[in-house]
């Protein structure tokens, strides 16, 4: 009898242990490599954090932008690449609005009401989500199609390159999945 | 006057989300359990988003006074 209860509690328990979607985790793909998706995405993050929650945030496609230091140069690049590197944005302060950017004067006119406003820029939500030991990935696929070098990246710290399978990982234990 | 004293008081004042709600969540664990943290504020948000910081972390808001211009939030660490 007693055996059978134990056997009982420790599947229970090893049920409990493996259903997904509980830890005190937020998991978030930030897709977009628009300024006002990007800032959502840093908000959530840093709050989420504040919250006691542990954070991932798992970057690809067009949000690789935000990451690249536009100090830092890669050499070697094939003409794809160096194309897409001309043409995306190079760092958070290059993003662009996803609506009424008009010629990038709405960004302008957003990032001047934001500093008038009080509201945290881009950069300073990374630092502070880098002080709250927010966990960055980034995509490995984005950033070999866009031709994308882990050297140009910012020095975000832990910062990783992963797959889709590690952000599956971290979205399967997290009670909060976004994608932005 | 409330049962309490204030160990510490912070002025987040101008400081819009999510910033309030972040810096005490680095803040509350420089005080002791059972100590209470005085914040200024102008962030009309932070009514809400204290009180909602608190339930999730497990501290009290003991008190809330909106004066004119500031808003007083009196946060007690529980754990």
């Amino acid at each position: 009898m007693s055996v059978n209860v134990e056997r009982e509690l420790a599947e229970l328990k090893a049920k409990v242990e493996s259903t997904p979607g509980t830890g005190n985790k937020l998991t978030m793909v930030v897709f977009s490599g628009s300024l006002d998706r990007q800032l959502a995405a840093m908000i959530i993050a840093t709050g989420a954090a504040a919250m006691g929650m542990q954070v991932v945030l798992f970057f690809t496609f067009w949000g690789t932008s935000a990451l690249r230091d536009p100090n830092r140069k890669v050499n070697g690049k094939n003409m794809m690449s160096k194309m897409f590197g001309f043409m995306l944005p190079k760092g958070t302060k290059a993003l662009k609005l996803s609506q009424m950017n008009m010629a990038g004067m709405g960004t302008a006119m957003m990032k001047g009401l934001m500093k008038k406003k009080n509201v945290a820029s881009l950069e300073q939500l990374f630092e502070v989500a880098s002080e709250l030991a927010v966990k960055v990935y980034v995509c490995e696929m984005s950033m070999d199609l866009m031709g994308f070098k882990k050297e140009e990246m910012i020095q975000y710290p832990n910062l990783e390159v992963c797959g889709v399978a590690t952000m599956l990982a971290h979205a399967k234990e997290s009670s909060l999945q976004f994608f932005i | 006057m409330a049962d309490y004293t204030i160990a510490k008081t912070l002025d987040y004042k101008g400081l819009a989300c999510p910033m309030p709600v972040v810096k005490i969540s680095q803040q509350i664990g420089t005080v002791s359990v059972g100590d209470v943290i005085e914040v200024h504020t102008t962030d009309p948000g932070s009514l809400a988003d204290f009180p909602a910081w608190a339930k999730t972390m497990g501290h009290t808001i003991v008190e809330t006074k909106q004066e004119p211009g500031v808003i007083k939030i009196f946060v007690k660490r529980m754990k």
